[in-house]
């Protein structure tokens, strides 16, 4: 049973990894600039623009408030025009993406806003540009929070993967749906769900470990 | 070498606050190679004062001369390339917590974009001049706070400026390490011939290290001189008071002697 099992199984994990290491990259380019921008907005901050955030804000907000079943379903269209087709692992891709865009951008604003506003201060004092105050003082300090951040995405990701399992795409949700549930296999929905106890674990593990690795505050 | 004349700041009605005017009408010579003190209370404005200097604060009105230039007329663009003339210390250190040492006084200079080399060559003469050679590679999380001082110190030195804002640095430290500050600031004067800015609300710092000293109180400089003129015969109330402040700490301090050498033992 093991031999047959195991093909199937190793080649699901292969995709629900492919589909949320694409998310988190592609999701990672856009939520990051996003979330700085959130950041650094405000009255009298780093890059005022109050539109920016009258606009993006509730963008943001509107994005994160529909349950990821239904995005993934509503965003068909979409998914349609960019990819080709809406069925399959690389169709999946965009509504996880389209799914952690906002996601990213709260925990890097987040994160971002948690940096001493001393420490902007003290760039600028010493000629910093904008820019600049954000590349060499903000993202660094913010850093150990982003990368937290990035692995709680991750996360969030693999259970949406499962998700989009549902609507057509590989991975290890629909081997659990397709073999466990409607083809009554206990066997493979035990494996399944094992599986991904097991690379959950692992993505959070490594996370926890960068972030230690990145956080100079407390040695 | 720093003029400021008439300067005046209002701070904007928001949600919340009241229009509250910090700067009302302030005229502050300065002298090249010269330490002034301005000390007052909290919310005299000194703090404000300091950062209309390099224009952390825009005046609302009133003109900042600092080497010739009126600065309050420079562009966004140019504006970080004039506050590179100026190093700035704080009290809270505002160092990055994610660089070493060495990485933080590099900063300005990478700022400047300097190359590797340059900023090795202003880097390792600072390091022994603030008395830090062993702590190179270390991180703020691991340095007392004299240490960490003395890192902003040396941060603030590292782009060779002509003006030495201090705003508070010594609030955060204990007497012990407030002294050995103050000399190291004052050795650096002599040495470098920097023009210094020291903002204190403390007499003890303005007669350890200061020229002159201008007194705040409400936004505006209520009396002014050399050091030694302004202890022996202080005019206003508030210089008053904050010489009577001194004659009080200095005897607390006394009695708390014992206490504080046991934290001296661990700094630098």
């Amino acid at each position: 049973m093991f031999s047959t099992l195991a093909p199937i199984l190793l080649q699901a994990t292969g995709e629900t990894l492919y589909m949320v290491a694409a998310a988190l990259t592609l999701g990672t380019s856009m939520g990051l600039p996003l979330g700085v921008l959130l950041a650094t907005s405000g009255r009298g901050e780093l890059f005022e623009a109050l539109w920016f955030q009258r606009i993006f804000g509730p963008i943001v907000n509107a994005t994160r408030s529909v349950p990821f079943i239904i995005l993934a379903v509503a965003i068909i269209p979409f998914t349609r025009l960019i990819v080709g087709t809406s069925i399959g692992t690389s169709a999946a891709i965009v509504p996880l993406t389209v799914a952690a865009i906002p996601f990213i951008a709260r925990i890097i604003e987040g994160a971002i806003r948690e940096v001493d506003s001393g420490l902007i201060e003290a760039a600028q004092a010493m000629g910093a540009r904008p820019v600049q105050v954000v590349t060499k003082v903000l993202l660094p300090e913010a850093l150990p929070g982003i990368i937290h951040g990035l692995t709680l995405t991750a996360v969030t990701l693999i259970g949406y993967s499962a998700m989009v399992g549902a609507v057509g795409a590989g991975g290890l949700g629909d081997l659990g749906i397709r073999y466990g549930y409607q083809r009554f296999r206990p066997d493979v929905m035990a494996a399944v769900v094992i599986t991904l106890i097991v690379v959950v674990q692992a993505v959070q593990s490594s996370g926890d470990w960068m972030a230690r690795k990145a956080d100079k505050r407390n040695i | 070498m720093i003029r400021l004349s008439n300067v005046q700041k209002t701070y904007a009605a928001r949600r919340g606050s009241e229009e509250h005017t910090a700067l009302r009408g302030i005229d502050l010579d300065i002298a090249a190679g010269e330490i002034v003190g301005v000390i007052g209370r909290s919310g005299a404005g000194k703090s404000t004062l300091i950062r209309c200097i390099n224009l952390l604060e825009t005046p609302t009105s009133g003109s900042v001369v600092v080497d010739g230039t009126d600065v309050t007329k420079l562009s966004k663009r140019d504006l970080p390339l004039f506050r590179r003339q100026l190093g700035m210390v704080f009290q809270h250190f505002n160092l990055l917590s994610s660089r070493t040492v060495y990485d933080n006084i590099a900063l300005p200079l990478e700022l400047a974009g300097a190359s590797k080399a340059e900023i090795a060559e202003a880097v390792n003469p600072l390091l022994p001049l603030v008395g830090l050679e062993e702590k190179r590679d270390r991180y703020p999380a691991e340095l007392s706070g004299g240490q960490k001082q003395r890192v902003g110190i040396a941060r603030a030195l590292s782009s060779s400026p002509k003006v030495l804002l201090c705003d508070e640095v010594t609030s955060a430290l204990d007497p012990e390490t407030t002294r050995q500050i103050l000399n190291l600031l004052k050795d650096i004067n002599k040495r470098l011939g920097l023009t210094m800015v020291v903002i204190t609300h403390e007499m003890a710092v303005v007669k350890a290290l200061c020229d002159r000293v201008a007194v705040m109180d409400g936004g505006v400089i209520v009396e002014e001189g050399l050091v030694d003129g302004i202890f022996a015969n202080p005019v206003h109330d508030t210089t008053k008071s904050l010489l009577a402040d001194e004659f009080v700490e200095f005897r607390a301090g006394q009695s708390s002697n014992q206490s504080s050498d046991q934290s001296n033992g661990q700094e630098d």
